[in-house]
């Protein structure tokens, strides 16, 4: 197994290399995707933060980085990563340290995408080596540029498969001085789509909204305590909440938000989809599709279904807008599934040409996001 | 200097044709092709080049794009697309064998959907049409690029435009969902809608700034966000731009993410106060305008907490807004610090570098010795939460040689930035103004990256021609012509 010390190292590695290769940061999400026929391409040694000032709002660190070293570094400044990358250990079964590369690899982001962007909405610039084994840069290390394409839009969900990141550049944020969570009950996934809705389109600021069935409708305040405690009487309020409601806070609510944006609840089960609709669209979908279970995350946008057996053509066919992608499985459904989304004609020929443009030898991760 | 592309011979002695070509396209296009019409499409806002272009079409459906597109990728015939014409850097300028598509006539809001809190709309409607579409129910589209009654979605997604609250709201790339987009082919793809994120490659991403390079954008989805219930605005003085630097730092350090945070430099305080008489402190040598929004509960204490900061960095001077009337006010200067910069001048040139906030100081310093090597003089605004520099370069063409002493001042100041951690351009765009300094932040190898990715939609490089990338072909005689004082394009318009 080609074991890079750096980024020359890995060009060369890339460069030489005679059949596919799967890079892998952690290995955590190696689990998701379809199954790749490549040699393992061990990155763990391109890890160490490059440069971190807390006041610039940047970090830059080498890409197998261990995500727990950034969330800790940031954490002793009292920053973080807004987007909320989730452990999926739980759900998947692995237990590999996912790193910072291969969380924006993946654009994998938690329950606060809905307010505070996704993974991808943070990178700001990268160093990588492309299928043709060719060292390159993207990006700056300032929040605010539009010199050139974004490619760190194109890498982040590419799952490895244009071009192996060798170091990243993210934008943190303050971590706010207080959280709590209101808890609302509701019966079904319409009621719990529509309280999120209006809690939504209040000025409460509720940076995520979700619902898990066994304990309801989860809504998060964060910010300076004035601010918090206000808002969070606005929000009683706004809803009309006569109803029975609590609230967790502080590291209760925090453990809360990493259960759900792990979605640990559907650990148990064999199938696991997550899907990302029109947030109207939820309580629809769940009704038709009728899983065993299911949780629904960024205000109604964000479905994730487990079940013992749930066919990719079912899941799909009723999808009238939005994409489906089977996070877990065993191998051999992988196998014969399209793991993410299937696309139109038109797009699916852009798709190959910029495959083609990164990686014409097809030498990283080749079908894996099919 | 900046040069054009050698046009096609043998395409501009098929101009009749094409032209005859265009008119019998099915379906129906409207086309200009005479030269009194075809004047009015010669500049965008970089006046000081122009280029007539071939024909105009001015479609009014996707199925008439798709068409145009579809004619123009048979015949080998280059496009330039173009939204309300407001690039700052030349993103709209036609090329002489180009056929300009403008997206004026796609001006229809197509949806206001509230429970998924987003507005699907043409291309072409202006940037401010979305809030005001929402306000009523107490949204806003959160983008607000300084030319935003005129810009369009569709030239915002070309070239992710920001504005003074995208500091704590995002650029047009984090509040963007779906797009409809026609291929240089004529291919009609769909990318995203109104769900979050991408299933696949995350071409919206990739599309969201290509400045009109990968295809010809139709309808945009765009997320509406709520109103927030109170805003309220510092205005504080410094007597250095080292201390009023460190106090931004100091801000950022504390965890506040302000709305806005504008500084200005005294030569910009003092054209912004001879034109608006906001009630600037004409003595300091660094302005901040710091502005707050959210609960009033968070506000009020939050604009404590910027005066005490202000205080312990030595701020010559400290207001907080305590109406509305009085925070439009604070405001009023730095929205026309540049037509009140344009009053001490004939012209003027506007930069827009990104650096890391820490390097201002030092950049600032550098720029004020730039400004005496080249004898022109120079006044600075600056979003100072990103770091997104404006430095206006004054000058008067009809000076000989003065717009080449302007140009030279200019690429010395985007090297210094470039220098200095930062980047070419933070929300003006490459376009033509800034192609050729690419080379000068990027690798042949980076650069060559990037060509192959426009490879992947245009082989045949005929979208937007000449623009972002380096010229590798012969270039033509100069383009430019001058431009004076009052001819500039949108001058009622506030820039910053």
């Amino acid at each position: 197994m080609p074991q890079p010390r750096d980024e020359a190292d890995l060009a060369e590695a890339i460069a030489s290399a005679r059949g596919a290769l799967e890079p892998i940061g952690g290995g955590s999400k190696r689990g998701i995707g379809r199954p790749v026929r490549a040699e393992p391409l061990d990155l763990s040694a391109l890890a160490g933060i490059v440069a971190y000032e807390p006041e610039e709002l940047v970090l830059t660190a080498r890409a197998a980085t261990p995500l727990a070293e950034v969330a800790q570094l940031l954490g002793d400044h009292s920053q973080r990563l807004v987007f909320e990358p989730p452990d999926l250990g739980p759900l998947l079964g692995a237990s590999a340290a996912p790193t910072l590369g291969g969380v924006l690899a993946a654009n994998s982001s938690g329950s606060r995408r809905l307010s505070g962007g996704a993974a991808r909405d943070h990178f700001l610039g990268f160093r990588a080596v492309s299928g043709r084994g060719e060292r390159f840069q993207a990006g700056g290390r300032v929040v605010k540029n539009v010199t050139g394409y974004d490619l760190p839009k194109l890498l982040a969900g590419s799952w490895g498969t244009l071009a192996v990141l060798t170091e990243v550049t993210v934008r943190v944020h303050p971590a706010p001085e207080h959280e709590r969570t209101l808890l609302v009950p509701a019966e079904t996934a319409a009621a719990a789509v529509s309280l999120m809705s209006a809690a939504l389109a209040c000025a409460c600021e509720v940076s995520c909204a979700a619902f898990v069935p066994a304990s309801g409708v989860a809504l998060r305040l964060e910010g300076f305590e004035v601010s918090v405690a206000a808002r969070a009487r606005a929000l009683v309020e706004a809803l009309g909440c006569a109803r029975e409601h609590r609230w967790l806070l502080d590291a209760d609510s925090r453990e809360m938000w990493a259960v759900i944006g792990g979605a640990k609840a559907l650990a148990r089960h064999r199938i696991v989809w997550r899907v990302s609709v029109p947030p109207s669209a939820a309580p629809a979908l769940i009704e038709r599709l009728a899983p065993q279970d299911y949780l629904i995350d960024w205000g109604g946008g964000l479905v994730w279904l487990g079940a013992s057996v749930l066919d990719a053509a079912v899941v799909r066919g009723a999808l009238a807008s939005g994409h489906a992608t089977l996070v877990k499985a065993p191998e051999p459904v992988r196998a014969s599934t399209a793991v993410f989304p299937p696309l139109p004609a038109g797009l699916a020929a852009v798709t190959a040409r910029l495959k083609e443009a990164f990686d014409p030898r097809e030498r990283l991760n080749p079908g894996r996001m099919s | 200097m900046i040069c054009f592309a050698e046009p096609d011979p043998a395409v501009l002695a098929r101009k009749r044709e094409i032209v005859r070509a265009l008119h019998a396209l099915a379906p129906r296009v409207e086309i200009i092709a005479d030269d009194v019409r075809l004047a009015a499409y010669e500049t965008d806002a970089l006046t000081a080049y122009r280029r007539r272009p071939l024909a105009v079409a001015l479609p009014e459906s996707t199925a008439q794009v798709a068409a145009l597109l579809a004619f123009a990728h048979r015949e080998g015939i280059k496009v330039v697309p173009r939204g309300a014409g407001t690039s700052l850097s030349g993103g709209a300028i036609p090329a002489a064998d180009a056929i300009v598509v403008g997206l004026g006539k796609f001006n229809r809001i197509l949806e206001v959907d509230l429970a998924n809190r987003c507005v699907v709309a043409q291309s072409g409607v202006p940037n401010l049409a979305l809030t005001h579409a929402v306000a009523d129910r107490g949204f806003y589209y959160a983008p607000d690029p300084s030319s935003q009654i005129a810009c369009t979605i569709g030239g915002n997604v070309a070239e992710n435009s920001g504005g003074v609250h995208c500091l704590k709201y995002g650029l047009t790339t984090h509040n963007v969902l779906g797009a409809e987009l026609v291929l240089p082919d004529g291919t009609l793809v769909r990318l995203g809608g109104k769900h979050l994120d991408s299933g696949h490659y995350d071409l919206l991403g990739l599309l969201t700034g290509s400045e009109g390079l990968l295809g010809i954008l139709t309808e945009v989805t765009v997320r509406i966000l709520r109103r927030p219930p109170s805003a309220r605005a510092l205005l504080i003085g410094f007597r250095s731009t080292e201390s009023a630097g460190a106090c931004v730092a100091a801000i950022i350090a504390c965890g506040i993410v302000p709305a806005g945070m504008e500084m200005m430099d005294r030569p910009a305080i003092h054209a912004a106060e001879a034109f608006v008489h906001a009630g600037y402190p004409l003595e300091a040598q660094a302005l901040l305008i710091v502005e707050l929004d959210g609960p009033s509960a968070e506000v009020d204490a939050l604009i404590e907490r910027v005066h005490e900061l202000a205080r312990a960095h030595d701020a010559s001077s400290c207001q907080a807004s305590t109406s509305e009337a009085e925070r439009l006010r604070f405001w009023a200067g730095r929205k026309a610090a540049f037509p009140a910069v344009g009053r001490l001048s004939p012209d003027y040139y506007c930069m827009d570098g990104t650096i890391p906030r820490r390097e201002l100081p030092r950049v600032l310093g550098a720029i004020e010795a730039l400004s005496e090597r080249f004898g022109l003089k120079v006044a600075n605004v600056f979003h100072a939460g990103d770091g997104n520099l404006h430095p206006l370069i004054l000058y008067d063409a009809n000076r000989p040689g003065e717009l080449e002493r302007a140009e030279a001042f200019g690429a010395e100041i985007l090297k210094l930035c470039v220098d200095a951690g930062g980047v070419l351009t933070g929300e003006h765009g490459v376009g033509l103004e800034k192609r050729d300094l690419m080379s000068y932040q990027f690798s042949a190898t980076d650069l060559e990256v990037q060509r192959r990715i426009k490879h992947a939609f245009d082989p045949g490089e005929r979208f937007n021609p000449g623009k972002v990338f380096p010229l590798l072909h012969r270039c033509a005689e100069e383009g430019r012509v001058h431009v004076h004082s009052g001819a500039e394009r949108f001058a009622d318009l506030p820039r910053f």
